[in-house]
C-alpha cells in the first residue's frame, strides 16, 4: 500500500492505496467521486478525462500516485458556488449530451480546449476533440455547444 | 412570458443538470455493502472442447470467494438463455435454438465465451485468480464467414442445427415475382455485404446481483433498456422463480443502441453467484470484453435484383440473403433479418410484387442481435442501392426514378405486398424539401469545381422508410414472437398537485424524462416542473416492454396520454360535484374544468386536491387521484423521409470528406424538435459510422476477433463527421393519440445508403461498406484505367 495525498477539488485528501491504482480509480473508488467515467480500456474515448494542474489528462492512463502533490478537478469541481461554469450551461443549451456518460470527460476536455486556443474555428474544436468519443449525438451539437461557451468563457 | 413548456417546443432536458455536474447514477457507480467482484474467465478459442478445468491453483488465490463453472449453475438447474421470437422456415419447421449455456459446459464457440466466474473481494484479486485457472481445451477448426459456414464440410457448432443453419425462411409471393422479373424490360443487379457492427454505447454493461434475506428477494442491478423483460427472462425461463421476487433496476444507462434489450449470461451469473458468496456480486464489462460479448450488429451477404419495364416503373424485387447469427440465438436475433427486414423492401415505392429469402446461419462469432434499426437499415440499403443503381443504367436522374415510384399521398392507407399497411405519408414533400435544403440544381457547378482541384464529387440519396413503435401484440405474436409489445404508464396525482408518471419505457438517452413531462404538462395544464418521470425499476414501475425500435413515444407515450385521458374523465366527475353541475355539461381545457357556457370553473389542482381530500364528494366515485394506461398500437408507425449525402472523395488518397447531409424526416407530430434533431444526429453518425469507418473484422482461419479494442475498430470521431442540416414535414400517425411516428433509428436506417451511393456516385464504381480509404482509392484506380482506356 502507498500514501497518495492530492488536492481534488480544492480539497486536501489522502488515501492508502495499492501501487497500481490508477487516477479514476482513486476518484471513483476510494473518494466515490463517480462523475468521471470509465469507457474503454485502451485510453481512446476520453470518458476519464480530469484536469491535473489545469490540464487534461486521461485519468483511466494515470497511476494515482504519479498526481502526488497536485491538484485535480474533476466534473464535479467545475461548477463555482451553485454556478454552472459557462461550458456546463452551453451543453444544455446546445443539447450536446444525450444519454451522459460521455460528457464529463467532453467537458472537461472542451474547456481546456477553449482556455488554451482562443478563436476556435469549427474545425479546430473538432480535430481538437480527437481524444474523446460520443455515440448518441453525432458530434454536431457538441460542437456548437463547446464554440458557444468559447465566446462566453472568461468574460 | 415563460418559454413554452408544451408538446411542440425545444424545452431543454429536465436530466440534464444531474450529467452536467457529475452527479447521473449509472450502474457502476452503485456499490453495495459488501460487494464482492465477478471476472469472467473467457474462452480463447473461437471453436474448442473443454476436456478439464483445474481450479484447485486458483481458489488459494488471495480474496478469492468462489469459483463457479458451468457444471456449477447447471446442478442448481439454472436454465439457459433464450430466443424470445421463433420464426418458422419454409418447410414449415420453427428457427432451431440450440442451447445456450450461462456458462459453458463442454465446449466453447466463440472467443469471449464464459468458461468460469471468479468471485472476490476485489476485482484485481478476481482476476489475478482467473489467471490460475488451468483449462484443457482441444481446439476444434473454426468458421466465421456466414457464406462459408453453409458449405459441406465446415465445421459443424451444434448438433441441434445441422449444416449451421438457423432456418431458411422465405417472404413474399415468388410466383408472382418470377413473373415480373420473365417479362420487364430491364433487370438490375447487385451483391451487397452489410458488414458486422459493434454497437459500442459509451457505458460498457455493468451488472450487480444482490441477495436480500430478510425478504427473500433478489435484486440485478443492470444496464438495460428493458428491466421488466429482463426480469421475465430471468424468472419464467431460467431460474424458475416468481417475479415478485426479483427487482430489476435499470438506472442512469449510458446509451444502448439495441444492445442492452438482451439478456446476457453475466448478469443472470452475478444474480446467480451472490446467494453461493452472500454477498452482492457486482461485474463491470471492459470494453474488450465489450466487443467481445455484446450482441454485434448487421452481418448481411444478399444478392438482389429489382425488375423495371421500359419507362422506370419497378415490377418487382427479390433478394437472397444469408444472414450471421454468430455462435448462439441471441434474445430477439431470429426477428432482424426476417421480419424486421423483408416486409421493409417496399421502400417508398409501389414495386407490386417482392420475394426475400432469408437464411440465417451459426458461426463462431459473437451472436448478432438488434442494433439501431435492426433490420431495417439493411433493407433500406437493398432497396436504395438498388434503386440508385437502376436510375445510373438507366440513365434516368435518381430523384425522378425514386419520385416515379413513391406511393402517391392518396393512396394511404396502403397495402404493401410485404404484408405491412403503410398508414400515412408524404415521400415527394420530404425529398423535395430535402431538394431544396441540398441545393440540388446546384450540384452540377459544385461537382465541377472539385473536379478542377483533382476531387470527385458525389450526391447520393435514400429515400427510407421504417416500420417502428414497435408493435400490435397480435402481429407479432403471429409472426413469432413470445411477448406482447404493449406498454405501461401510471400517472399518480400527490394531493398538492405535483404529478409522478410511472412509465414501462426506458430513457437511456432518449430524454424522456423531459418529452413525456411535457406530454403530461400539455394534457394536465400542469407545470412541467411538477412533473417526474420514474423509469427503469420494476419494484416502483408498472410491467412494461422498454424501449427499443423507436416506440417510447408512440407506444409508451400513448400510454400516457391513456392514463391522462382516465384522470380527465374522473376529474370531471369531481368538478361536476364541486360545480353543482352535470358531468356531461363539464368542458375540460388544459387543466380547467368549466361548467360549458359559464364562467364557473375549478382547476385540475382543486380538483386532485378534493379527490385525496374528499370532504364534498361524489358518493359513488372512488377518492384518490391516480390511473393506469396501458397501450397496444393498431398497427406500426411508418417513419419516412429522404437523406441527401454530398461527398468529394480524393482519388490519390482515397480519403472521403462528407462535404453535406441534409435530412428531411418526416416523424408525424414532434413533442420536441430539439431533442428529435439531436436523435437524427446521432443515428445519421451512427449510419457514417457503418458506411466509412465500422467494421468486425474475425481472423478467417483462428477466429480471432481482430477489431477488439477502440484502437482496431473505427468508431466515428467529431472530425470525422459533418455538421447535419435537418427538417422534418409532418404527416400525423393517423392511429395514436399524439400523431407521432419514433425518430431513434431513422439517421441509422437512412445514412449508409445515402453515403454509399453518393460515394459510388463518385467513383462510378460499385463498391461495398465500409469505404475505407484503401477500398475507395483502389475504385478511383480502377475508374483513371476506365477511363484511360476509353
Amino acid at each position: 500500500m502507498a500514501t497518495v495525498s492530492i488536492t481534488v477539488n480544492g480539497n486536501k485528501v489522502s488515501r492508502d492505496v495499492e501501487p497500481r491504482t490508477l487516477l479514476v480509480q482513486y476518484l471513483r473508488e476510494h473518494l466515490g467521486l463517480t462523475g468521471t467515467h470509465v469507457g474503454c480500456d485502451t485510453s481512446q474515448c476520453g470518458a476519464c478525462v480530469v484536469h491535473i494542474d489545469g490540464a487534461s489528462v486521461k485519468s483511466c492512463t494515470t497511476l494515482a500516485m504519479q498526481c502526488e502533490g497536485a491538484s485535480v478537478t474533476t466534473i464535479e469541481g467545475l461548477a463555482k458556488d451553485g454556478k454552472l461554469h459557462p461550458m456546463q450551461e452551453a451543453f444544455r443549451e446546445h443539447h450536446a449530451l444525450q444519454c451522459g456518460f460521455c460528457t464529463p470527460g467532453m467537458i472537461m476536455s472542451a474547456v481546456d480546449l477553449v482556455e488554451k486556443n482562443p478563436g476556435l474555428t469549427e474545425d479546430d474544436i473538432r480535430h481538437g476533440l480527437e481524444g474523446n468519443l460520443c455515440r448518441c449525438t453525432g458530434y454536431h451539437n457538441i460542437v456548437k455547444a463547446i464554440a458557444a461557451a468559447s465566446k462566453t468563457m472568461g468574460r | 412570458m415563460n418559454a413554452p413548456t408544451g408538446i411542440g417546443a425545444s424545452v431543454r432536458r429536465k436530466e440534464d443538470y444531474r450529467f452536467i455536474t457529475g452527479q447521473g447514477t449509472y450502474t457502476d457507480d452503485i456499490n453495495r455493502p459488501g460487494q464482492a467482484y465477478a471476472y469472467f474467465l473467457r474462452s480463447p478459442h473461437a471453436h474448442a472442447k473443454i476436456k478439464s478445468i483445474d481450479i484447485s491453483a486458483a481458489k488459494s488465490s488471495p480474496g478469492v470467494l468462489g469459483i463457479f463453472t458451468g457444471a456449477d449453475l447447471a446442478a442448481d438447474k439454472v436454465g439457459g438463455l433464450i430466443c424470445g421470437w421463433t420464426v418458422t422456415g419454409k418447410d414449415g419447421t420453427p428457427h432451431k435454438a440450440p442451447p445456450h449455456p450461462v456458462i459453458a459446459l463442454d465446449t466453447v464457440r466463440c472467443v469471449g465465451d464464459q468458461v468460469a466466474l471468479v468471485v472476490a473481494e476485489t476485482r484485481e484479486q478476481a482476476r489475478d485468480a482467473a489467471e490460475k485457472i488451468n483449462v484443457d481445451y482441444q481446439a476444434l477448426p473454426a468458421v466465421v464467414d456466414p457464406a462459408a459456414t453453409l458449405k459441406s464440410g465446415a465445421p459443424q457448432l451444434h448438433a441441434e442445427a445441422p449444416g449451421n443453419l438457423c432456418y431458411d425462411w422465405d417472404f413474399g409471393d415468388k410466383a408472382a415475382t418470377e413473373a415480373a422479373f420473365s417479362k420487364a424490360a430491364h433487370t438490375v443487379k447487385l451483391d451487397l455485404v452489410n458488414n458486422r457492427l459493434s454497437p459500442n454505447a459509451m457505458e460498457p454493461r455493468v451488472a450487480i446481483g444482490e441477495y436480500d434475506r430478510a425478504t427473500d428477494t433478489l435484486t440485478c442491478y443492470s444496464t438495460s433498456q428493458n428491466p421488466h423483460v429482463l426480469r421475465l427472462i430471468m424468472c419464467a425461463f431460467i431460474f424458475g422463480m416468481p417475479e415478485h421476487k426479483m427487482r430489476v433496476v435499470a438506472p442512469d444507462v449510458g446509451g444502448g443502441f439495441g444492445s442492452k434489450i438482451f439478456c446476457y449470461a453475466e448478469e443472470v451469473a452475478c444474480v446467480w453467484a451472490t446467494r453461493k458468496v452472500g454477498r452482492p456480486v457486482k461485474w463491470t464489462s471492459d470494453r474488450t470484453e465489450a466487443f467481445l460479448t455484446d450482441a454485434h450488429g448487421r452481418d448481411h451477404v444478399t444478392h438482389a435484383e429489382l425488375a423495371l419495364d421500359k419507362d422506370g416503373k419497378f415490377l418487382a424485387l427479390k433478394c437472397s440473403t444469408i444472414a450471421n447469427m454468430g455462435a448462439y440465438l441471441s434474445t430477439f436475433a431470429s426477428s432482424v433479418p426476417s421480419y424486421l427486414y423483408a416486409l421493409l423492401l417496399a421502400g417508398q415505392y409501389t414495386t407490386p410484387a417482392i420475394y426475400a429469402e432469408v437464411k440465417a446461419v451459426f458461426t463462431n462469432t459473437t451472436p448478432v442481435d438488434a442494433y439501431r434499426g435492426a433490420g431495417r437499415p439493411e433493407a433500406t440499403y437493398v432497396v436504395e442501392r438498388l434503386v440508385e443503381l437502376a436510375a445510373r443504367q438507366l440513365k434516368m436522374d435518381p430523384v425522378e426514378i425514386r419520385k416515379k415510384n413513391f406511393i402517391p399521398p392518396n393512396a394511404f392507407p396502403y397495402q404493401t405486398p410485404v404484408a405491412v399497411a403503410y398508414d400515412s405519408g408524404q415521400y415527394a414533400l420530404s425529398m423535395d424539401e430535402a431538394l431544396k435544403l441540398v441545393d440540388y440544381k446546384g450540384f452540377a457547378a459544385r461537382r465541377a469545381a472539385s473536379e478542377a482541384k483533382g476531387k470527385l464529387r458525389g450526391i447520393g440519396f435514400a429515400a427510407y422508410i421504417e416500420a417502428c413503435g414497435i408493435a400490435p401484440s397480435s402481429v407479432v405474436g403471429s409472426l413469432g414472437a413470445g411477448v406482447g409489445l404493449w406498454e405501461s404508464a401510471s400517472i399518480r396525482f400527490n394531493p398538492t398537485g405535483s404529478v409522478s408518471v410511472f412509465t414501462g419505457s426506458h430513457s437511456h438517452g432518449q430524454g424522456h424524462e423531459t418529452t413525456f413531462a411535457q406530454v403530461v404538462s400539455d394534457k394536465m395544464g400542469v407545470p412541467i416542473d411538477q412533473v417526474e418521470i420514474v423509469h427503469g425499476d420494476t419494484q416502483r414501475v408498472p410491467m412494461g416492454m422498454g424501449t427499443y425500435g423507436s416506440r417510447s413515444l408512440a407506444v409508451g407515450g400513448s400510454a400516457i396520454v391513456r392514463a391522462c385521458d382516465k384522470l380527465i374523465a374522473k376529474g370531471k366527475k369531481i368538478a361536476a360535484h364541486l360545480l353543482e353541475a352535470a358531468v356531461e355539461d363539464i368542458e375540460y381545457d388544459k387543466g380547467t374544468f368549466k361548467v360549458a357556457g359559464t364562467d364557473k370553473s375549478v382547476n385540475m389542482q382543486q380538483v386532485c386536491f378534493t379527490a385525496y381530500v374528499p370532504h364534498k364528494y361524489p358518493a359513488d366515485l372512488e377518492p384518490g387521484f391516480e390511473e393506469n394506461g396501458f397501450y397496444d398500437p393498431s398497427n406500426f408507425t411508418y417513419p419516412a423521409g429522404t437523406h441527401i449525402a454530398e461527398v468529394e472523395v480524393d482519388p490519390g488518397t482515397g480519403h472521403v470528406t462528407v462535404a453535406k447531409w441534409v435530412a428531411v424526416d418526416d416523424f408525424g407530430k414532434v413533442v420536441n424538435p430539439m431533442i428529435v434533431e439531436g436523435q437524427v444526429h446521432g443515428g445519421v453518425a451512427q449510419g457514417v459510422g457503418q458506411a466509412l469507418l465500422e467494421q468486425v473484422i474475425y481472423d478467417k482461419q483462428s477466429g480471432q476477433l481482430l477489431t477488439g479494442s477502440m484502437m482496431d475498430y473505427c468508431l466515428p470521431r467529431a472530425e470525422d463527421l459533418p455538421s447535419y442540416t435537418v427538417a422534418t414535414t409532418e404527416t400525423p400517425c393517423p392511429h395514436n393519440p399524439l400523431g407521432v411516428k419514433g425518430c431513434g433509428e431513422a439517421g441509422a436506417i437512412a445514412a449508409p445508403a445515402a453515403l454509399m451511393n453518393a460515394i459510388t456516385d463518385a467513383l462510378g464504381v460499385e463498391i461495398d461498406m465500409p469505404a475505407t480509404p484503401e477500398k475507395v482509392w483502389r475504385a478511383a484506380q480502377t475508374r483513371v484505367t476506365r477511363q484511360a482506356a476509353e
